[in-house]
């Protein structure tokens, strides 16, 4: 028996902390939003993006002042993966033929470079896809809700819920931050955020309800401690592996979906912490109960949710 | 406990896994560098004389040919890389001539016996081999519209027939035509006339001095239906429109209510696909309105190529590009391009009834085309970009009628052979049932999808090999059968994609990536539970049987709350969102599988039956 064993980590022993750190990342994240915003690309904004590859590396200065100079307003340039390749971003949405014009403008002066993408997007196709993206989002969330509290309890329910829109609310504060581009590919890391969080959460809410069967003694406190210390390896080493994944994305999978890497990864340090600081500490703070999980002998069949929660037949044949 | 599984269960996992790799095997065959020939018509056909002179015509250029075949309704020729198939398209062409589209492609190289059980490689998605993507929205109230201003005509024609005598027949606002009568009498007649043979019109009756007026409104089922239609029109036409275009494997799909998708893999010259995509022209054949004609019933149109010039029609159509079954680009006596025209059998009828009664008299040809213009708006202080949609119409040409037209018939007075031809291409193509612009449009270069393939391929593997190398480090003799679990979930979730000819995009590959990374997970959760059983100090073998069953409940709950996630985002998301959901739900589906039926077996193989002393699990347990 190991050290470890006898003594759980005082997980929930700075549960207050923790909260209040929850509290402000979230406060901190809401706020970012609404002063800085988010810079929502292409896909939500509408507009057109120019790539460029050139054969030698150009100065972006030099490329904004030729753009200037041919009329444009409200464009930006930046490299993009690398020195040679160069983006266009421009609000115009509606001229078919703008990526040509740019790229006819920029080898006026005899810069040899190629087209390699061209992206066009009607302002209000943008406009519903905030619109069906946060309408999918809130889908989700209320059907975990409606799943969860099915499966397990209601409180265990919004125990999950809660935690998911922590940490959606906090990838997106530091997108707002930083200023990465939300775009697409973006969101749907976000939807993946939810999915992987959700995961280790009900992990943890799987062990809390089956201690909660199984420890005769010890205050709820307790018990979620306990669980927290049973699963805590398993939360790591899945979060590594994740992790080391997303990593090798995030170096080698090219500059189109980096930012989709790095949402993810920060959803998925954000997702690991609050199954065990948020959903356990929503579980404390609503008062969870042995009571809430056993189902009162009067509807008869007590010994039935016993039953249920231990694996189905043909598994145990396995 | 002895931990065996019985026989029909291996056998189970065995078959499965046969057919997984089978089924996987595919992708393993890079795909060849092709050129592919179709007839420019369908009843061109494409024979091995054909396909000899075009490989004659590659060997004379000295481009090598890999291969050669003859499908059923095209031939493929392969070549070496991408430069000799950008190469040898011109060659082709000109080889072959008009008759023969010639258009780049990639052909799978998937071996016969492979083919012959079904399997095939996945699809690459736009964003990984190049080309186009274009959203396109049909403009419904206009469809509408349209179509109303039909109905109105017929009615009025079939009232005139009867001899009922009515003013007005115009649309107005709520999707409705007023009729105005001099008497109860004459409406009572219009009213089961229409009421009759127009059973999409709510009726109303409305009488004011002397007035009798009949307003006929059209149902919301019938505002559905004709919605309905236009974008089932706008479908066909598009996807005919396509195939002229001579794209392999093109993608015209429908949209929501409104909205269709088109996908042209490999075409590169986007403006020559949308000036045939987009080419929302259409046109109408109008009588010259005669001097003495009411101004209600008249409206006057500026020609094409002088807007200086104009001229005053009857508001009432003959017939439109509708009804135009083919169209060809000729010559004319004077050598001036002119485009001949044959009308289906009711275009034909139509235009002979309205012509034998006006023989010298003159009938315009009324160029219609849709655009959308950007207009810079400033609104509380910020600019903003409205687009409007603008209708123009002009008259191409003006001719006398000389004698009653038929089904048969030409257009002269084009500027040029270019215009000629490609007026004869939309008209052939069938017209649009409502206008359509252009929403979102994506280009990604060929060199891009290389690059894009490249990094994807190379972080799957790199990620794959550090969650291989990170299990057997942490759970040693286990980490192995979860690292053989975690490979044939791979090779299983690639066979199912390749089964349900999934296209494989660029957030796809993500999602293969992250499944790898959550697949584990499954495994991870058996392993840590065996673990604390080993910790309570029971023997192996229950240990192993407990920490599968216990963990079961766990790995369940947590794979359907995710795979609900999934779905919900494959059924609300849009482009890469779906290709992502898609592979995140395999993958879910496939690593609940492998994690805990393949991972068993194993385990079962490896322990199974015998009695063992300690389990090589990682940690410091392992030993107890």
């Amino acid at each position: 028996m190991s050290e470890v064993e006898k003594k759980p980590i005082d997980f929930m022993g700075i549960r207050k902390i923790a909260s209040v750190v929850s509290l402000i990342l979230v406060i901190a994240a809401i706020a970012l939003m609404a002063t800085r915003g988010l810079n929502f690309g292409l896909d939500f904004t509408g507009g057109t993006s120019v790539e460029l590859e050139y054969q030698q590396a150009p100065a972006l200065d030099d490329v904004r002042a030729t753009l200037e100079e041919a009329g444009y307003e409200q464009f930006v340039v930046q490299n993009f993966g690398s020195d040679t390749t160069v983006l266009v971003r421009m609000a115009e949405a509606e001229n078919d033929k703008l990526a040509l014009e740019v790229t006819d403008a920029l080898s006026a002066d005899g810069a040899e470079l190629e087209l390699v993408s061209s992206e066009f997007v009607g302002s209000q196709v943008g406009d519903e896809l905030k619109e069906d993206s946060g309408l999918g989002m809130l889908i989700a969330l209320a059907v975990v809700l409606i799943y969860v509290g099915m499966r397990f309890q209601f409180k265990f329910g919004i125990a999950a819920v809660v935690p998911l829109a922590h940490d959606v609310i906090i990838v997106l504060g530091v997108f707002a931050l930083f200023q990465w581009t939300f775009d697409l590919s973006v969101l749907a890391a976000l939807l993946a955020v939810i999915g992987y969080s959700l995961n280790d959460t009900i992990v943890v809410a799987d062990r809390i309800r089956e201690n909660f069967r199984k420890m005769r003694e010890g205050d709820s406190e307790h018990i979620i401690n306990e669980s927290i210390h049973q699963t805590i390896s398993r939360t790591i080493n899945t979060s590594g592996t994740t992790l080391v994944v997303l990593l090798a994305l995030y170096f080698l999978g090219g500059e189109a979906i980096n930012n989709f890497a790095l949402a993810l990864m920060i959803g998925v340090v954000v997702g690991t912490y609050s199954s065990i600081y948020v959903a356990a500490n929503m579980l404390i703070a609503l008062g969870v109960a042995r009571e809430d999980l056993i189902i009162p002998p009067k509807e008869g069949l007590a010994g039935q949710e016993e039953e249920e929660e231990q694996p189905p037949e043909w598994l145990n044949r396995m | 406990m002895l931990n065996k599984y019985p026989l029909w269960k291996n056998l189970v996992i065995v078959i499965a896994l046969v057919i997984g790799f089978i089924y996987a095997l595919p992708n393993v065959f890079p795909d060849d560098y092709a050129v592919q020939i179709t007839g420019a018509r369908s009843s061109t056909e494409v024979n091995q004389r054909i396909l000899e002179r075009a490989v004659d015509a590659l060997e004379a250029k000295g481009i090598a040919v890999k291969e050669s075949e003859i499908q059923e309704r095209d031939a493929l020729i392969r070549l070496n890389n991408a430069d000799a198939q950008l190469r040898a398209r011109p060659v082709v062409q000109d080889a072959l001539g008009r008759d023969y589209l010639v258009a780049l492609n990639m052909a799978p190289s998937t071996p016969d016996w492979l083919k012959s059980l079904g399997a095939g490689p996945m699809k690459l998605g736009l964003d990984l081999r190049g080309g186009v993507h274009f959203l396109l929205e049909v403009d419904m109230e206009t469809a509408v519209e349209q179509r109303l201003e039909s109905m109105s005509s017929q009615i009025k024609r079939e009232l005139r027939d009867e001899r009922v005598r009515y003013r007005g027949g115009d649309l107005e606002g709520d999707n409705s035509i007023v009729l105005t009568f001099r008497d109860e009498e004459s409406r009572s007649e219009a009213f089961s006339l229409v009421r009759d043979q127009y059973n999409q019109f709510l009726l109303d009756e409305e009488s004011e001095e002397g007035e009798y007026r009949l307003i006929l409104t059209i149902s919301e089922a019938e505002i559905k239906s004709i919605q309905d239609y236009a974008l089932q029109q706008n479908l066909t036409t598009i996807r005919n429109r396509v195939n002229e275009l001579g794209v392999a494997e093109p993608l015209v799909q429908r949209q929501g209510a409104d909205r269709i998708i088109v996908e042209l893999p490999g075409v590169q010259d986007t403006a020559a696909a949308k000036r045939v995509l987009g080419a929302t022209a259409n046109l109408e054949f109008r009588l010259e309105a005669r001097q003495d004609a009411s101004a209600a019933n008249t409206e006057t149109y500026e020609f094409r190529d002088n807007p200086n010039r104009e001229a005053r029609l009857e508001r009432e159509v003959i017939v439109t590009g509708d009804n135009v079954s083919n169209a060809q680009q000729a010559f004319d006596e004077n050598g001036q391009p002119q485009v001949n025209i044959t009308m289906d059998s009711v275009g034909g009828d139509l235009m002979n009834r309205a012509t034998r009664n006006a023989i010298s008299r003159r009938m315009a040809v009324l160029f219609i085309e849709y655009r959308t213009e950007t207009e810079e708006v400033v609104v509380d202080g910020e600019t903003r970009t409205v687009d409007n949609r603008v209708v123009e119409k002009g008259i191409i040409s003006l001719a006398t009628i000389q004698s009653a037209l038929g089904s048969s018939f030409r257009i002269t007075g084009l500027d040029s052979i270019p215009e000629a031809s490609e007026l004869a291409l939309l008209l052939r193509a069938g017209s649009l049932a409502a206008p359509m612009y252009f929403v979102q449009e994506r280009t990604i270069g060929p060199s891009l999808g290389q690059k894009n393939i490249d990094a994807g391929m190379m972080s799957v593997l790199l990620g794959f090999v550090l969650v291989l190398c990170y299990m057997v480090v942490y759970y040693r003799g286990f980490g192995m059968i979860a690292n053989v679990a975690l490979t044939l979930n791979l090779m299983l979730l690639i066979a199912c994609m390749s089964i349900l000819s999934a296209t494989l995009t660029l957030p796809g590959i993500a999602g293969i990536v992250l499944t790898v990374g959550m697949a584990v997970d499954a495994n991870v959760l058996i392993f840590e539970r065996i673990k604390e059983e080993l910790k309570t100090g029971i023997p192996p073998q229950s240990a192993i049987n407990s920490g599968y069953s216990r963990a079961f409940v766990s790995i369940f709950d947590a794979n359907i709350t995710t795979l609900l996630v999934a779905v919900i985002l494959f059924a609300m998301g849009s482009g890469p969102v779906k290709g992502f959901a898609v592979t995140l739900s395999i993958g879910i589906l496939t690593s609940m599988f492998s994690g805990l039926m393949v991972s068993r077996s194993i385990v079962n193989l490896v322990y199974g039956g015998r009695k063992i002393e300690k389990l090589s699990i990682g940690g410091k347990l392992a030993n107890v």
